[in-house]
């Protein structure tokens, strides 16, 4: 903390919004519903936050080095599709291969990115609209569906009130934030977005570390992809589509910066958490899902709103 | 013109020419695809798109995005046909654009006033956008009762001259809007916020000024390209706009404006978004599936844009 009281500590700050966000809605809902704090719905929240968390952490690193990937939605319902269209090879095999799948898109973004020099948020805008054809060349634009249940109940095992896609997410987050705060691939992950042609002067292999963060972010859609297509028995091309916006939301809110070299996996953490009790604290109050969009947007706004006024701005920067 | 000169206008037509050769490549092997009928039927769904594409043209040019494009199309379209058998043709037109213009300031307000970060603000802004579609709609579409007995219809499916009335209306704020960034002051002041804030602020230029206006005028526009589809279709589904700030963005860099601001023009957008129509055009004569012009957009946007960097750095990977 270099000497400072935590409450000083830069990084730590940013993930206010957050928090403060969380706490109001805890508040909020466990005074409006006897049923909110109940272990069901707790778990319900933690899947939701799952299903939303694997693809924000896994955007987080991208956007510390200062680029973005839209292409998660897609990604999730390419992965989706396919875990169950290999159904037959086992659930362990579907599995890997599509998470290899999903690597292997996380990979061609990136070395896009790198290689080409085009930037990134013009890549993967295009790839999220080429990605989501190509879930639906995978399919031939129908649903497809699970023919046993051997997916759906590896996904319903319950170690307590936690579900092996929640367990799963917890291993996922500590493993992504000891990537970012303790290794040198973090390190430089930050570098990278602080500065890059400084980062690149300093020697660090800029290319490989920003292309292994998008691999990160293919694999983790992937996952949440595998896991909504677990819960639901089924899966559509169309699935995922929406997330890659949630994932935003989930990374701002969570006060990793737009412009790179700033944020944290735990921020982010958060921020899914607190999205997540949001959309469920709608559902128990049986608020009409009409009004979701309206909630979502205009919580995100003015959160912004509010860290603007709060921030003192740096001087000589705007 | 020096050739130094000489190479960075020809690097900056490039892309343009690229995607013309493609153009005229596919109409070499698809006849019917500039003939006169089908030519003109691509033209008038274009339009829609290109008359925002225009509008959103100065919000890029400045340095910023528009994303919440997509939300307004639906909701002033949604105004549009909805009010039409209350208040009138004249009326509703009148209220959509008044709709479009607020929503300009709103965003302009946001991203000019409380400097955020415009990728997030216009996304918040998307899913605000879309949530009062659906809750001044209540999730239903809006539909002219008696199509036949109404003037409103001319604008989208009447014929000047055997042009489409559309064409004629993209034709025509394209020439107003190209003049307004080439030939006046604002248009200059404009690119220079965009090419360089932080000059063009110590040049007296009032940027934040300038990048409200510039919502301004893609609100505007947005609100006039759904007037224009409200009265093709005759009817207004609440989603009818998703997508479109894809699309939209896509077209603008196809046509070689720059995201990163301060370089582009508003002819050359327009004819992004046409080149865009016609290749997806093209995809349905050939017979190919509709998610399959997905994969080929992907393919030919990267595409695009590398072979505009790899000309002006005369190098083919960065």
């Amino acid at each position: 903390m270099h000497g400072r009281s935590l409450i000083d500590h830069p990084g730590l700050r940013r993930t206010f919004p957050a928090w403060l966000l969380l706490g109001a809605l805890v508040i909020a809902f466990c005074s409006q519903s006897p049923y909110f704090l109940t272990g069901l719905n707790v778990s319900n929240i933690l899947f939701q936050a799952a299903l939303i968390g694997f693809v924000a952490c896994g955007l987080t690193p991208v956007v510390i080095s200062g680029n973005i990937d839209l292409t998660v939605g897609a990604i999730m319902g390419v992965c989706a599709c396919l875990v169950i269209e290999l159904q037959s090879l086992g659930v362990a095999a579907a599995i890997v291969v599509s998470l290899g799948a999903g690597a292997v898109l996380g990979l061609l973004n990136g070395v896009l990115v790198e290689k080409t020099g085009v930037s990134s948020f013009i890549v993967t805008l295009a790839g999220m609209v080429g990605l989501r054809g190509l879930a639906f060349v995978l399919t031939g634009d129908t649903s497809v569906a699970l023919e046993d249940e051997r997916l759906s109940s590896l996904i319903e095992y319950q170690v307590g009130p936690l579900s092996v896609g929640v367990l799963v997410f917890i291993a996922n987050v500590l493993t992504l934030h000891c990537l970012l705060a303790f290794t040198v691939h973090g390190r430089n992950t930050y570098a990278i977005g602080g500065h890059r042609t400084a980062a690149y002067d300093a020697g660090i292999p800029v290319s490989s570390h920003v292309i292994t963060n998008f691999v990160v972010s293919g694999i983790l859609a992937g996952a949440s992809g595998i896991l909504m297509a677990a819960n639901l028995g089924a899966a559509s091309p169309s699935y995922g589509s929406g997330y890659e916006l949630w994932a935003i939301i989930a990374v701002v809110l969570g006060g990793t910066g737009l412009r790179g070299g700033t944020g944290s996996i735990a921020g982010t953490l958060v921020a899914v958490l607190a999205l997540a009790t949001l959309r469920n604290g709608l559902e128990l109050m049986s608020v009409p899902p009409l009004y979701e969009p309206l909630i979502i947007g205009t919580v995100l706004i003015t959160v912004l709103v509010i860290d603007t006024i709060i921030t003192p701005r740096r001087a000589g920067y705007e | 013109m020096t050739p130094r000169l000489w190479l960075s206008r020809s690097s900056r037509l490039a892309l343009s020419f690229a995607v013309l050769a493609l153009v005229i490549l596919l109409a070499l092997r698809i006849p019917a695809l500039l003939s006169a009928e089908n030519a003109f039927q691509v033209l008038r769904q274009a339009a829609v798109q290109g008359i925002m594409a225009a509008g959103v043209t100065f919000v890029i040019l400045a340095g910023r995005l528009d994303l919440s494009v997509g939300s307004l199309l639906s909701l002033c379209s949604v105004a549009a046909v909805g009010l039409h058998d209350v208040v009138g043709p004249g009326w509703a037109i009148a209220a959509a654009l008044m709709l479009g213009v607020v929503v300009g300031a709103v965003n302009g307000l946001l991203v000019a006033g409380f400097r955020l970060n415009s990728l997030v603000a216009t996304l918040g802004m998307l899913s605000v956008l879309q949530g009062v579609t659906l809750l001044s709609t209540g999730g239903r579409n809006a539909s002219v009762v008696n199509p036949e007995n109404t003037w409103f219809s001319w604008l989208g499916r009447g014929h000047v001259l055997g042009v489409p009335v559309p064409v004629v209306i993209l034709a025509v704020l394209t020439v107003v809007l190209s003049i307004l960034l080439t030939r006046t002051c604002f248009g200059r002041y404009v690119r220079a916020t965009g090419s360089n804030e932080t000059a063009a602020r110590y040049s007296a230029i009032p940027t934040r000024r300038v990048i409200f206006i510039t919502y301004l005028i893609s609100g505007l526009m947005t609100a006039v390209a759904a007037v224009v589809m409200g009265s093709r279709v005759m009817g207004a589904r609440n989603d009818s706009g998703t997508g479109y700030e894809l699309t939209v963005i896509s077209g603008i860099i196809l046509g070689g404006t720059h995201l990163s601001g301060g370089c582009g023009s508003v002819v050359r957008s327009v004819g992004g978004i046409l080149a865009l129509g016609f290749i997806q055009n093209a995809g349905v004569l050939l017979g190919l599936p509709y998610y399959f012009q997905w994969i080929v957009i992907w393919a030919v946007i990267v595409g695009a844009v590398w072979v505009t960097l790899a000309v002006q750095r005369r190098r083919v990977f960065a």
